[in-house]
């Protein structure tokens, strides 16, 4: 079977390139190292932490992004992904965790349950873990293929790749995560 | 298996025939209505007689059946004998209190704590009713039947978004 596949890898941000230097701004260098080695806290509470064990086996192996990683302590962590329902009872677990995590974190919402309540629409589960928590990323799916959750991690790659080194001391973000109750 | 009905059946009417409300089989299980008044003593008396095991115990709400809209129900087995009995004892929403049968079955005591959470039971004399599933922070019993099942914050199910 033939196919072609265009593929396009991306190895260094813009720069001026000459005789054995390379100069870019300290902004993407910083993001390229962040983006090529995040370490993911898995939070998986359901059938899509099962589908996540799939994307971080060999098979479709998360490694091969640079987060073959995974943090359990969320003090190491710079990604927080979220994979499953969370009922009300775990929501301030779940919050505390976030907190927990050193700046620059992303969060990486995976399937239906954990981006808005899923088929849980009962008294007991969260409606979607934004209402306690900022959301950089939402994987669709009830619970998405392992290939979807890798395209997530790009997306998140994307984002800590063109991010400002100073984004996080900024008066916006602050007040973001205010409107969360956050500090 | 109705010997099983009989033999229990009479054991109960020779202790506390004024307590038995009803004795019937519901499919192949004997089923036993009692007051509630001294369910305890029954509970006492049957565990004494060998129903050393607390299969599972639940609580039932009937909002229609005025006067007795709460039940408890007791599944027993005895291990020893192979036999399996049920308890059900109705009571009113106002008098929804119940003598804890932690004493005799250590098992209850989450069984019990878990009536309490879902349909607001109270045992007295339970060393520890509080909830056990839902959050401290829940302001009701959600099982009951007066309550919607559904998350009343969600609001991505609006007729609107369905051209309703």
């Amino acid at each position: 079977m033939e196919r072609n596949i265009d593929i396009h890898p991306k190895h260094q941000p813009d720069g001026f390139e000459g005789q054995g230097f390379f100069a870019t701004s300290l902004d993407k260098a910083v993001g390229l190292a962040r983006a090529n080695s995040l370490w993911p806290l898995p939070f998986a509470t359901s059938c899509c932490g099962i589908e996540f064990m799939a994307t971080m086996a060999s098979h479709y192996d998360l490694a091969r992004f640079g987060s073959e990683r995974m943090s359990f302590s969320p003090r190491q962590a710079d990604l927080l992904m979220v994979m499953g329902t969370i009922s009300k009872k775990m929501a301030p677990v779940l919050r505390q965790v976030y907190e927990q995590m050193a700046e620059p974190k992303w969060v990486l919402c995976m399937g239906a349950c954990a981006s808005s309540g899923g088929i849980f629409d009962t008294y007991s589960v969260l409606q979607g873990i934004d209402r306690i928590i900022p959301v950089d990323v939402y994987i669709p799916g009830c619970p998405p293929r392992p290939e979807q959750v890798l395209d997530g991690l790009l997306k998140i790659q994307e984002l800590a790749k063109s991010e400002s080194t100073r984004r996080r001391e900024s008066p916006e973000y602050k007040e973001m995560l205010n409107s969360y109750g956050i500090e | 298996m109705s010997e099983l009905l009989d033999s229990i059946k009479n054991k109960l009417d020779a202790n506390f025939s004024e307590s038995i409300l009803s004795a019937q089989m519901e499919m192949d299980f004997p089923v036993f209505v009692v007051k509630k008044n001294n369910i305890h003593e029954i509970l006492e008396f049957l565990f004494q007689d060998g129903f050393k095991y607390l299969t599972t115990m639940c609580g039932i709400h009937f909002p229609d059946n005025e006067g007795a809209e709460f039940a408890m129900m007791y599944q027993l087995h005895s291990l020893e004998r192979n036999e399996r009995i049920r308890i059900k004892c109705f009571m009113s929403e106002k008098e929804i209190e119940l003598p804890t049968v932690t004493d005799i079955w250590a098992a209850a005591n989450w069984m019990e704590r878990e009536a309490f959470d879902f349909y607001g039971f109270r045992f007295k004399g339970h060393p520890n009713l509080k909830r056990i599933l839902n959050m401290d922070e829940m302001n009701y019993h959600p099982l009951r039947k007066e309550y919607p099942l559904e998350d009343a914050s969600r609001h991505d199910k609006e007729d609107k978004y369905f051209g309703r």
